[in-house]
């Protein structure tokens, strides 16, 4: 068995200041901050392997057991759905997944209202809950012009500070849900390597708090 | 693969399991009624000769129930069959899957019996392997004393099934600590009855005994150290009520075998009798023997017009010292061999 815990962190800023929580519960590895492109990082006395990936593609790695444990945005995980166990809420990345619009919007209900964003299942099953039918415009980046340009009516992403918004002249028009990074492990990997997680997860529990 | 087939189907049979033997295709209505029992919605279908919509089968365990009669008994059978399913990355594939079933009067030790074979079918795939149990029953009781709306209910139950306990106490403070650690324990019989009992009263406590009893089976043999309980396993699973188990094997992502008892299913194909048995899906399993290792090639190369006779004579000398030979004409690129012999 590989005793190692195999651990996939979101590459970016997020990413370190996971590191950090993770490093103040014992589990450092400092060759991690060095700057250079390496990708894998191990630290054996302390039983753990890290490795930086892109931060939608982490929840893949621990789906097919490729890591152990990693941390994923709640986006991510409501968006495409990976068959894993979500273990803790790592309090890091907070924001909120929101419809907006522009500041003059008033939706037309006699129409299909026309909805651009990167998440399509997310919007999909928020606007089903609603009963409201919708025209998904699938974009994968720089979605707030989409209103602006008219080629959609709303967007549903990720606000922040809601800055962004504000720049474009567009606002919030309603939360669908709160979002932070969540620490997730694989449904295999939990069972043969229960009391390394388990431990993991008290520890950082602890500095959380 | 075929070796540890036959072991299985030696088990099974030893146990007075008989082998079922079913066609490629079913009606597809079959599966179209029953679409929550299966692994994917999605099913090959095509219209045969006389006009009626056939599937390729997606499933085993429908065929038998529907194919089997109340009032005759136990039936057990076992299966080693081909089913079609989309695998990861939604591709059709053909899939070895063997599994059993026990349809009939089926009592504490028939089932005590089923999980023995499920663990043991885990052993003979690898001895870092273990069964993970779940009683439906006791999730259902706490959720009983829990005034949920349908969508709170769903969203219970999906945080349940990922063991998210911080988010099920914003969902239900009213049962929290219960749900909670319903969501998160893990681990043997023994510890997990220790930390959950307490908690429990009515119903729930009656489906956590009637678990302990059937696990009773096993004290103190090796089976023992392979089961874990876990209330996350088929939560929500509508089929399936009462005992429920997965296999895991230390090195593979997702789970090899499902099962548990069926009776919801049972009813719902209009069957009497009470149903359990487990899938075993052998195609999970191909990354864990060794990739085959092609071995080094020695390549003889022969000029035009040399005799037939003597090139063969030359290769047969070589293969007579164990090699592997390939003879092919001068000229011929010659990469990717050990050993290159040059004919003259």
């Amino acid at each position: 068995m590989d005793k190692m815990l195999n651990i996939a962190l979101p590459k970016g800023r997020l990413g370190e200041k996971v590191y950090a929580l993770f490093a103040a519960a014992g589990f450092e590895c400092p060759s991690i901050m060095e700057n250079n492109r390496k990708l894998i990082f191990e630290n054996e006395a302390a039983g753990v392997r890290y490795f930086w990936v892109k931060p939608s593609d982490v929840a893949i790695y621990v789906e097919r057991g490729a890591a152990d444990i990693g941390v994923a945005g709640k986006d991510i995980l409501l968006e495409y759905e990976p068959d894993i166990y979500e273990l803790m809420d790592m309090g890091l990345g907070k924001c909120r997944m929101a419809v907006a619009a522009k500041k003059d919007f008033v939706d037309d209900t006699t129409l299909p209202l026309r909805v651009a964003t990167k998440f399509c299942r997310v919007a999909a099953a928020h606007y089903l809950s609603k009963g409201r039918e919708i025209d998904i415009i699938h974009l994968n980046g720089s979605i707030e012009i989409a209103p602006i340009l008219g080629l959609s009516d709303v967007i549903v992403d990720i606000v922040e500070t809601g800055t962004t918004l504000k720049e474009n002249d567009l606002e919030v028009v309603e939360t669908v849900f709160p979002i932070s990074a969540r620490l997730v492990a694989g449904k295999s990997a939990y069972k043969f390597k229960t009391e390394q997680i388990d431990k993991l997860v008290e520890r950082l529990k602890e500095i959380v708090k | 693969m075929k070796d540890l087939q036959q072991r299985l189907g030696g088990l099974y049979d030893s146990y007075g399991y008989r082998r079922y033997r079913m066609n490629k295709f079913e009606q597809y209505d079959l599966y179209a009624r029953n679409k929550d029992f299966l692994l994917s919605e999605q099913v090959i279908t095509f219209t045969d000769t006389n006009g009626r919509l056939m599937a390729l089968k997606p499933d085993v365990t429908l065929s038998i129930i529907k194919n089997g009669r109340d009032g005759e008994g136990v039936q057990k059978v076992y299966y080693n069959e081909k089913v079609y399913r989309p695998a990861a990355g939604g591709v059709f594939r053909e899939i070895d899957q063997m599994g059993l079933e026990c349809i009939g009067s089926t009592d504490a030790y028939a089932v005590s019996e089923v999980i023995f074979l499920a663990a043991q079918s885990l052993g003979e795939i690898s001895p870092e392997s273990v069964l993970v149990l779940s009683h439906l029953g006791v999730v259902e009781a706490v959720l009983a004393e829990c005034a949920l709306s349908a969508d709170a209910r769903a969203a219970v139950l999906h945080a349940l099934a990922e063991k998210n306990g911080h988010e099920i106490a914003a969902l239900c403070p009213e049962r929290a600590e219960v749900l909670g650690l319903l969501a998160t324990l893990y681990g043997s019989p023994a510890q997990v009855r220790e930390k959950l009992s307490p908690l429990l009263s009515g119903a729930a406590r009656t489906a956590l005994r009637e678990l302990e009893e059937v696990l009773s089976t096993f004290e103190g043999t090796a089976v023992e150290k392979m089961l874990r309980l876990d209330f996350s396993v088929a939560v929500g699973a509508k089929y399936y009520g009462g005992i429920a188990f997965e296999g895991f094997v230390e090195g593979i992502p997702e789970r090899v075998l499902s099962g548990g008892c069926y009776d919801p299913l049972m009813r719902k194909m209009g069957r009497s009798s009470r149903g359990m048995g487990f899938a075993l899906y052998l195609d999970l399993l191909g990354r864990l023997s060794p990739a085959e290792t092609v071995g080094e090639e020695t390549l003889i190369l022969y000029p035009e017009g040399m005799s037939l006779a003597a090139i063969h004579q030359r290769a047969e000398q070589e293969r007579a010292a164990g090699k592997r030979v390939s003879v092919l004409p001068l000229g011929t690129p010659t990469d990717g061999f050990a050993e290159i012999i040059t004919l003259e």
